[in-house]
């Protein structure tokens, strides 16, 4: 029972130990490429990147302000809460779409024939494909970006849940049918917990297109967001704060995937689900 | 396990037999079917417990399958209490050999699930399955997952779950097939009990005589199957008058096993 208890500690402890060295490496040679002014390949000339200690005071600056003292210094919470804002909204329209047509999909035979095919046929138009459409068909803005959001996590949760649905085994609808359940209740009460796994993946691909395409709906045309600073700082020249805004958003999108998996723990309080 | 109170049995409500008319089924593309099972027919009385042996393929199992609605019959008709079975329905609650718990519910949560699908509340379904399953001896596992159990007493969930939802016909496809030898002659003496208690309608799939001639009333013997070249038939009903207390070591006891794995092995030699 004790070496059961302490192993987990002791890997927890070698896993952190273990993932500090890579990343130390990479930001002592990227300060050195900077110094030196290294050529890469790809045509990567380092000597037009900031130090990694600049961009450690920018992104403090732009955090809580205080040591640049510029348009940027402070501004982080406003374009983190807009650009959260636009995914959030375009994440959870993609889902209540998807879930639903996805179980569907997966449990009638009708259903998915009406929209196998127009899925399939959109799903590889890359949301990039859609940007010159959408500016004249909604113009540049909110609207547009949250719409490239919506459209984007939508294909991974539909399928997701497509497949979830198609997996669940006929005894556990068959138990549900001769316990009275009908077709309907059926589907929440046992397709979709059954399918909950596959669900879960779906949408955490999708929040994490959400996210890519976030930066392309801001790019153009919004002035408050973290892809609108990033556009900005590009402008004006300022690659120190194109990283900083980097950081940001990679930073976002994971603390926002732990945040759906930590909902779905809370949602679903430890009950066993299906393999 | 805790012996259960004079009230904790709880007696059906509902009471119904079983009329099998001429029943067919077969399987495959229109003009190639092939008939896996034809002209079965068969009373249960109400309150009788009737198993049903044979080898595999026999079609002993898809007879059961379309008792519960989960297939439709080619042709011929099954009635229980007087209505066409038309599709799946809680007047028969069905016994899985693979349990079929839903394994995010706990333990008291399936046993809910039924009266909970009738409209029933909460709390009044909650104490029905406590009731049950302390009727099956399960009451200190009510709040754990059907995943942290063992096969016997996943299977002694699964007809909890079943009796809960009172239903008039218990149909069980080969229940005890999966469980070790001492939790099947366990689970034998529980059900014989609870059926003595309840008085509902039972058909119990099995391949093992010896089960068969412990649990019921009557015997049916099906033999062939697609795999012999003849469609799965009945080949006799075989009554078994061996009272209530029956001992398996007894020579009656063994006469009838006898007999009924003649027929059985008859069934499938002759062909």
């Amino acid at each position: 029972m004790s070496t059961r208890t302490r192993a987990p500690g002791q890997g927890l402890a070698r896993t952190i130990l273990l993932g500090i060295p890579v990343p130390v490496l990479v930001v002592v040679l990227w300060h050195f490429g900077v110094t030196y002014q290294w050529e890469l390949v790809f045509g990567i000339r380092m000597g037009f990147l900031p130090y990694p200690a600049d961009v450690a005071v920018s992104l403090w600056d732009f955090a809580f302000g205080g040591l640049r003292n510029d348009a940027f210094s402070g501004e982080l919470w406003v374009n983190l809460a807009a650009s959260v804002g636009r995914v959030a909204a375009g994440f959870a329209l993609a889902a209540v779409l998807a879930i639903p047509l996805g179980i569907f999909m997966g449990r009638f035979y009708v259903v998915n024939s009406l929209f196998d095919a127009l899925i399939n046929l959109l799903r590889p138009i890359p949301a990039t494909a859609w940007v010159p459409l959408v500016a004249l068909l909604i113009g540049i803005g909110d609207q547009a970006t949250i719409f490239l959001i919506t459209l984007s996590a939508f294909f991974p949760i539909v399928l997701g849940t497509i497949s979830g649905a198609r997996q669940v085994p006929p005894r556990l609808i068959e138990g549900a049918q001769m316990l009275g359940s009908s077709p309907l209740r059926i589907l929440y009460q046992v397709v979709v917990p059954a399918s909950a796994p596959a669900i879960i993946n779906g949408l955490r691909i999708g929040l994490g297109l959400a996210w890519v395409v976030l930066v392309l709906g801001e790019t153009v045309g919004v002035r408050v967001g973290l892809g609108a600073t990033i556009s900005l700082a590009r402008d004006i020249v300022r690659t120190d704060l194109i990283v900083v805004g980097m950081i940001c958003i990679g930073l976002a999108g994971y603390l926002s995937d732990r945040l759906l998996v930590w909902l779905f723990q809370i949602v679903f309080r430890g009950r066993p689900l299906m393999k | 396990m805790s012996i259960p109170t004079a009230a904790t049995l709880t007696r059906t409500e509902r009471q119904a037999d079983i009329r099998i008319n001429g029943l067919a089924k077969s399987y495959g593309l229109p003009g190639h079917e092939v008939l896996a099972m034809s002209d079965v027919t068969l009373d249960v009385a109400s309150g009788e417990f009737v198993a049903v042996v044979g080898a595999s393929g026999c079609g002993k199992s898809t007879l059961l399958r379309i008792l519960a609605g989960f297939e439709k019959p080619s042709t011929g008709s099954v009635l229980v209490g007087g209505t066409p079975v038309t599709g799946p329905g809680s007047d028969r609650g069905v016994v899985f050999q693979d349990y079929g718990l839903f394994p995010w519910l706990t333990v008291r949560e399936n046993v809910a699930y039924g009266p909970r699908q009738h409209g029933v509340s909460r709390r009044a379904a909650r104490e029905t399955a406590d009731e049950f399953l302390a009727l099956v001896g399960l009451t200190r596992s009510a709040g754990k997952f059907p995943g942290q159990l063992s096969g016997g007493m996943q299977q002694r969930v699964a007809i909890a779950r079943v009796l809960a939802n009172n239903p008039a016909v218990l149909l069980m496809d080969e229940p005890f097939g999966a469980l070790d030898a001492l939790t099947r002659t366990d689970l034998q003496a529980e059900l014989r009990r609870i059926h003595r208690a309840n008085a509902a309608t039972v058909l119990f799939v099995t391949h093992s005589i010896e089960e068969a001639v412990y649990l019921a009333d009557r015997v049916v013997v099906m033999t062939g199957g697609a795999a012999h070249g003849v469609p799965g038939h009945i080949r006799q009903i075989v009554p078994v008058n061996l009272g209530d207390n029956r001992d398996p070591s007894s020579s009656e006891f063994n006469a009838v096993k006898r007999m009924i794995a003649d027929l059985v092995h008859e069934g499938s030699d002759h062909v």
